[in-house]
């Protein structure tokens, strides 16, 4: 990644609109409005899916069909018309054949803005990209390298067609098609997403990402991640999200599925920057996702999110510790501003002997916005030994915003041992004025402060991708102190 | 280098200054005394410019520039420093990180690069030697779990980094035993030059034995009502305040 310097976020902070709000002109397959069977099976035919695929997203249509849209997050919207949207959207001139030189240089331009190009990112170490503009993955590289260590990482379409047993044993597994309203729907339509497969033993040389991006108008994101550590492998995944500014309200309900056997350890970090609306609370986009992990005997699955985008989220990445001496974990920062809403937390459920989780959340709320912290620590009776330490601190700016935690436990077993701290602090003006006296100007003075105060999340990201998380805090924020 | 005239300055329509007049030349030491309530902090605060305060009349020049429309970083560009009577805590950002952000922001402001790393490093290992800080100290969050000793000592090793034109040392006495008290009052005379100005606000005589004054004012119900040298604080140490302030009343 290139060198960030202090004129750069300079100029960044000049700039007040959303940084990612350019729309690239892209001649697109979009599929009419409207969810019905024959929508579902037009999705699968176009994907060019086997019958088992088409059956598995048939069952899911007919579960979702039956299911209400839940009520129960602190956050208020006008609930999407379902029937007003897309289901399908495809960069025209996609095709996963070709090789990089073939792609639309319009999409090349797209992701240069982004500053992930893949002219940059092939010359790079250490890091392989599937991008997923809309609902195709257009170039996935590196994977050559990681075929030499039998890594296999593809667009989920690709993983239905050429390693189909991998697919059927384990998609919706973690995450049943029944889980809930948004995951019945993702079931049912996803498009894209990826898939990866580490074998035993094998240590990832590099961070796999990927890149989402929401781009046609009108159209949902419905992706679908799968990620298996096999025995004793270890992987790192990032995921990064923008989406173009609009004025209607795009709607983003992804699955992420991850497993991890006996050993293996999976690190999944995400820096979500969806267009969160303007100052007005007008647009944006809803962020609906499903992330649940399975952790085998000695394994490990560590989540890490820094959420600055969206109008609404509704998001908790969840471990369940199924084996024994699993380790789950879960940093969070979230931050919101203007009429933002955020519904965000964990779960982390304990069934093995022995196992232990860690949450450490960070709020962050300013302008008119809403900040939920919602989070499950639940210890089955057969988990003897279980602990849990979870620390929720929510920063305010400003008199309009709100700061909630909602942390729920649930303990069958008495030898449990669940430790919970939270603290709710302001950025106040003595603060503010400290930092002045010494020549830091407002705007560095609260990004220091919020940089402070996210510290323990931010150092768990990969190197650039805190780099690039620290800009996102410093942006969504600014203009917030009146 | 400070110039202070008429200076009427209060809180919510409350005033607090009713009328200070003050000059500090550079290579000065001028020591603010009297008792609680008399302004002396309100006087600090107006000077480094917090918002809160209203100027209702009067000016103050900073090396011959009214500072009446400078922010408070802008002040602090201009080379005023504020040692805080009670300095606030910053969590997760560690002394150094802060000290460093400080000292670029001043540098951005006048146009220059930031500090190289080498030469950063060099002077912080530098200062808290002089200041006796061990370095551990300087990778904690700043004035997090801080002693009262700790935080003044922090106060004046900021000090140290920034090298300011004009010092405000605010009760920097209080808190500290005899031990620490020596170090900062050691650390701040060893800062003082022909070009910079140093104002200790202070209820004691305590740390004028350290840190000796040129001049001595003594403020009382926002007023200087009497100004003279080293001597006055003696004075005030052995009869109080109290025939200041009938002196003050006639």
């Amino acid at each position: 990644m290139s060198k960030y310097t202090e004129e750069e976020l300079q100029k960044e902070l000049e700039t007040k609109e959303y940084e990612y709000g350019f729309y690239t002109d892209i001649e697109s397959d979009t599929f009419p409005k409207g969810l019905n069977e024959d929508i579902v099976r037009a999705i699968s035919k176009k994907k060019n899916e086997p019958e088992w695929m088409t059956e598995w997203r048939l069952d899911a249509f007919k579960i979702w069909s039956e299911m209400e849209e839940p009520e129960w997050a602190n956050v208020h919207y006008e609930k999407p018309d379902f029937q007003a949207i897309s289901y399908y959207s495809a960069p025209k001139k996609a095709d996963p054949n070709k090789t990089l030189d073939d792609v639309d240089p319009e999409l090349l331009e797209m992701y240069k803005k982004l500053g992930i190009s893949i002219d940059e990112q092939k010359k790079l170490q250490g890091v392989a990209i599937d991008i997923v503009v809309d609902s195709v993955s257009v170039a996935t590289t590196f994977k050559k390298t990681l075929a030499e260590k039998g890594i296999i990482f593809c667009p989920i379409s690709e993983a239905i067609q050429e390693h189909p047993e991998l697919v059927k044993k384990y998609l919706g597994t973690v995450v049943p098609k029944k889980d809930n309203f948004y995951a019945a729907l993702n079931s049912a339509v996803f498009t894209d997403g990826s898939f990866c497969y580490i074998p035993k033993g094998v240590r990832c040389p590099m961070e796999l990402s990927t890149y989402f991006r929401i781009n046609e108008a009108g159209t949902g994101q419905f992706e679908r991640t799968l990620v298996i550590a096999d025995e004793g492998s270890y992987v790192s995944y990032l995921e990064g999200c923008t989406a173009p500014s609009r004025d209607e309200n795009q709607l983003h309900a992804a699955v992420v599925e991850l497993i991890a056997m006996d050993d293996a350890e999976i690190k999944y970090s995400t820096v979500q920057n969806w267009f969160p609306g303007n100052a007005e609370g007008k647009g944006g986009v809803y962020n609906f996702v499903t992330k649940r992990g399975l952790c085998e005997t000695n394994s490990k699955i560590s989540w890490t999110q820094v959420e600055t985008g969206s109008a609404v989220t509704w998001k908790y990445p969840s471990c369940v510790l199924k084996g024994d001496h699993s380790v789950g974990e879960f940093y969070s920062i979230a931050v919101t501003n203007n009429y933002q809403q955020a519904d965000t937390g964990t779960k982390m459920i304990h069934l093995g002997k022995n196992t232990r989780s860690t949450i450490i959340s960070k709020g962050i709320s300013a302008g008119k916005s809403q900040n939920s912290y919602r989070g499950l620590v639940q210890i089955a009776s057969k988990a003897e030994n279980a602990r849990n330490f979870s620390q929720c601190d929510s920063l305010l700016m400003g008199n309009k915003c709100g700061a909630h935690t909602f942390p729920y436990i649930e303990a069958k077993n008495k030898t449990a041992q669940i430790e919970h701290e939270a603290t709710t602090s302001k950025i106040g003006e003595d603060q503010i004025f400290y930092c002045n006296q010494r020549g830091i100007d407002t705007e560095k003075a609260i990004a220091l402060i919020v940089n402070g105060f996210s510290k323990e999340v931010l150092n768990k990201l990969p190197m650039e991708f805190a780099v690039e998380a620290q800009k996102l805090l410093e942006i969504s924020l600014e203009g917030s102190v009146g | 280098m400070l110039h202070i005239k008429n200076l009427h300055a209060g809180i919510e329509e409350k005033g607090i200054l009713r009328g200070i007049n003050l000059e500090v030349k550079a290579g000065e030491v001028h020591a603010i005394m009297g008792p609680n309530g008399s302004g002396k902090s309100t006087l600090s605060s107006v000077i480094a410019g917090k918002e809160e305060y209203e100027v209702t009349d009067g000016e103050i020049f900073l090396n011959g520039e009214n500072i009446e429309e400078l922010g408070p970083e802008e002040r602090a560009h201009e080379g005023v420093f504020l040692s805080f009577q009670y300095p606030v805590e910053i969590p997760g950002v560690s002394v150094t990180n802060f000290v460093k952000t400080a000292i670029n922001e001043t540098r951005k402001a006048k146009g220059l690069e930031d500090m190289p790393a080498s030469e950063m490093l060099k002077k912080i290992r530098e200062k808290a030697e002089l200041l006796e800080i061990d370095r551990r100290f300087l990778s904690r969050s700043l004035n997090e779990g801080f002693s009262g000793g700790e935080k003044k000592r922090n106060e004046i090793f900021q000090m140290a980094m920034l090298e300011p034109k004009l010092a405000i040392l605010d009760e920097t006495d209080s808190g500290l035993d005899i031990d620490a008290l020596r170090i900062v009052a050691n650390g701040v005379n060893k800062l003082r030059s022909k070009d910079n100005a140093v104002i200790v606000i202070t209820h004691y005589q305590r740390l004028l034995d350290y840190i000796v004054p040129d001049f001595v004012h003594v403020l009382h119900n926002g007023k200087i009502v009497k100004s003279g040298t080293k001597e006055l604080a003696l004075e005030l140490e052995e009869k109080g305040y109290d025939w200041i302030k009938q002196e003050a009343t006639i």
